[in-house]
């Protein structure tokens, strides 16, 4: 990574843009409401939702907490596991075969429709909502990975054959390089993913998290607490996100730009 | 070469192996005994394909023997076999009197890839030291014991100031004297190239066979060369092995009669056309 000058005036003019993009979001959104006299619990105007951001701070907070750990435990959980299958997978094409369409399957099945079959079998509490987020992680990175550690040209394999290297020496000096930077655009998408199926698991039956007050605000017509909750869900994918891209710039310093 | 009833007649036609008759004479054994070996992908299934068929040929030691062809000549498959990476169909491969395979885990050959091949993650030094840090216990002991200072062999390249880049830093030429560098570094007392500068600009090519053949005469290996260029296989061999297409077969061997001393002029003596002309009178004899 490269922090000269120049670096830092395109960081802060992309960054400007950024800003300038989003405060136009904002000031349309005011000015549709305003000009179409839209009811304000359908579409509040933005300070009424700016009001509910630092009004319920406290209560955006406490429920953050309980959704951002079932999030943060079901992302590493199923990264975790996605990335062994993955290593089983390369070294037994025959187990690759016979499982990857079971992880095919699991992956097509609606989201909403397991939610309530897990809240069944594990009740209200959290474990329900960390395995709905696992299993939204574990596909996109079990087909990243397996791609990752097959990235390497035949020619690295004839040349650690040559070399009278074993399995585990391509494995780890090879394969496992190899498959970061596919890694890492995995971990991108199912840090965001993660997010999402932690809420939604929290609609079907929970007590608290950012789900819950969803489904709340929308029952009683809190829609500038509704708002206040998306943007809050929002930033803090965003924040994983970003989380994300910084380790990945820390870790894969080999890729061309 | 061996007196051997039934080789080919093409090559014994073209004079071949003055050098390894040398050696033999001398009663030093061949560095490489290829003796009648052909190649056939597929089967079964499939077709065969026969890549190489009926190639009989030595090496001597501290030979520098280019293998020229045109593409699907089976020029890269024979130095797969020699190399341990593909085994012949028929006929036998002897690699310093004993199998490929033991000589390939004795560390004994050098391979240098067409491309590169460098680790993208790792620094040009750490390509350098990757083949001391793999293999079982015994492989890497056995290294420990008795290899080259990957420092003395980048300064050998002429990379000693680029040991800490990455490989995209190097342009393609440095990346390649990085790849040879790995591949001395065991010391292997047989280097096989695959069309090492195949992907550079004639430039950058000319200087990296003068650079080959510094590094040949300082090493002191066996170096088997394959390449399609008529001019490179001339400029640097003793001696040029001449395959034909489909399937690969060994259309001759020719010994170049030039001096020892390479300069960059000796490309426009007539010396130097003479050998050229042989080869491709040979290349194209056996395109009929």
């Amino acid at each position: 990574m490269r922090w000269d000058a120049s670096a830092l005036r395109a960081g802060l003019g992309r960054g400007a843009i950024a800003v300038s993009g989003i405060a136009g979001g904002i000031a349309l959104w005011w000015a549709v409401v305003t000009v179409f006299d839209v009811a304000p619990y359908v579409v509040p105007p933005p300070d009424d939702v700016w009001r509910s951001l630092t009004g319920d701070f406290s209560t955006l907070l406490d429920n953050l907490w309980p959704t951002a750990q079932e999030a943060l435990l079901g992302f590493a959980i199923g990264n975790v596991l996605a990335v062994a299958i993955a290593i089983v997978f390369v070294h037994s094409r025959t187990i690759e075969r016979g499982l990857f369409p079971v992880a095919v399957f699991v992956q097509t099945l609606p989201l909403v429709a397991v939610a309530p079959v897990l809240v069944l079998m594990f009740g209200n509490g959290m474990a329900p909502k960390v395995i709905i987020a696992a299993l939204m992680t574990l596909f996109p990175t079990l087909v990243n990975a397996v791609r990752g550690f097959d990235a390497i040209g035949p020619q690295t394999l004839e040349l650690f054959r040559v070399l009278s290297a074993s399995k585990a020496d391509v494995f780890w000096k090879a394969r496992t390089f190899a498959s970061l930077p596919f890694l890492f655009s995995s971990l991108k998408i199912a840090s965001t993913s993660a997010v999402i199926g932690a809420i939604v698991a929290e609609w079907i039956g929970a007590d608290e998290g950012l789900g819950y007050l969803i489904i709340n605000a929308t029952y009683n017509f809190q829609t500038p607490l509704l708002y206040a909750t998306m943007i809050v869900a929002s930033l803090f994918a965003l924040l994983l996100f970003a989380l994300v891209g910084l380790i990945e710039r820390l870790v894969v310093t080999w890729e061309d730009d | 070469m061996r007196a051997r009833p039934g080789s080919e007649p093409a090559a014994a036609g073209a004079g071949a192996g003055e050098a390894s008759a040398a050696a033999a004479a001398a009663g030093r054994p061949p560095a490489i005994a290829i003796d009648d070996v052909a190649v056939a992908f597929g089967g079964r299934r499939r077709a065969a394909v026969t890549a190489l068929e009926g190639v009989t040929l030595d090496v001597g030691e501290r030979e520098f023997l280019s293998v020229l062809g045109p593409s699907g000549s089976g020029k890269s498959t024979l130095l797969r076999v020699i190399a341990d990476l593909i085994p012949a169909t028929a006929g036998s491969v002897a690699v310093l009197g004993g199998t490929p395979a033991a000589a390939r885990a004795a560390r004994a050959i050098g391979f240098v890839f067409q491309h590169a091949e460098l680790l993208p993650w790792r620094s040009a030094i750490d390509n350098v030291r990757l083949p001391l840090q793999v293999g079982g216990r015994r492989a890497r002991a056995a290294a420990a014991g008795d290899h080259a200072d990957p420092r003395a062999l980048l300064e050998l390249v002429g990379l000693g100031d680029r040991a800490d880049a990455r490989p995209r830093e190097l342009s393609g030429g440095m990346r390649q004297r990085v790849a040879i560098a790995r591949a001395l570094v065991t010391r292997p007392r047989i280097l096989l190239m695959d069309e090492p500068f195949g992907a550079l600009d004639e430039i950058t090519r000319e200087a990296m066979n003068r650079e080959l053949l510094r590094i040949w005469e300082e090493t002191g290996t066996t170096v088997v060369f394959v390449t399609h260029s008529i001019a490179e296989a001339v400029f640097l061999s003793q001696r040029i092995a001449v395959l034909t297409a489909a399937p690969g077969r060994l259309a001759g061997t020719i010994d170049v009669d030039l001096p020892r001393e390479r300069r960059p002029e000796i490309r426009d003596t007539p010396a130097f056309a003479e050998v050229a002309a042989r080869a491709r009178a040979l290349l194209h004899g056996g395109a009929r």
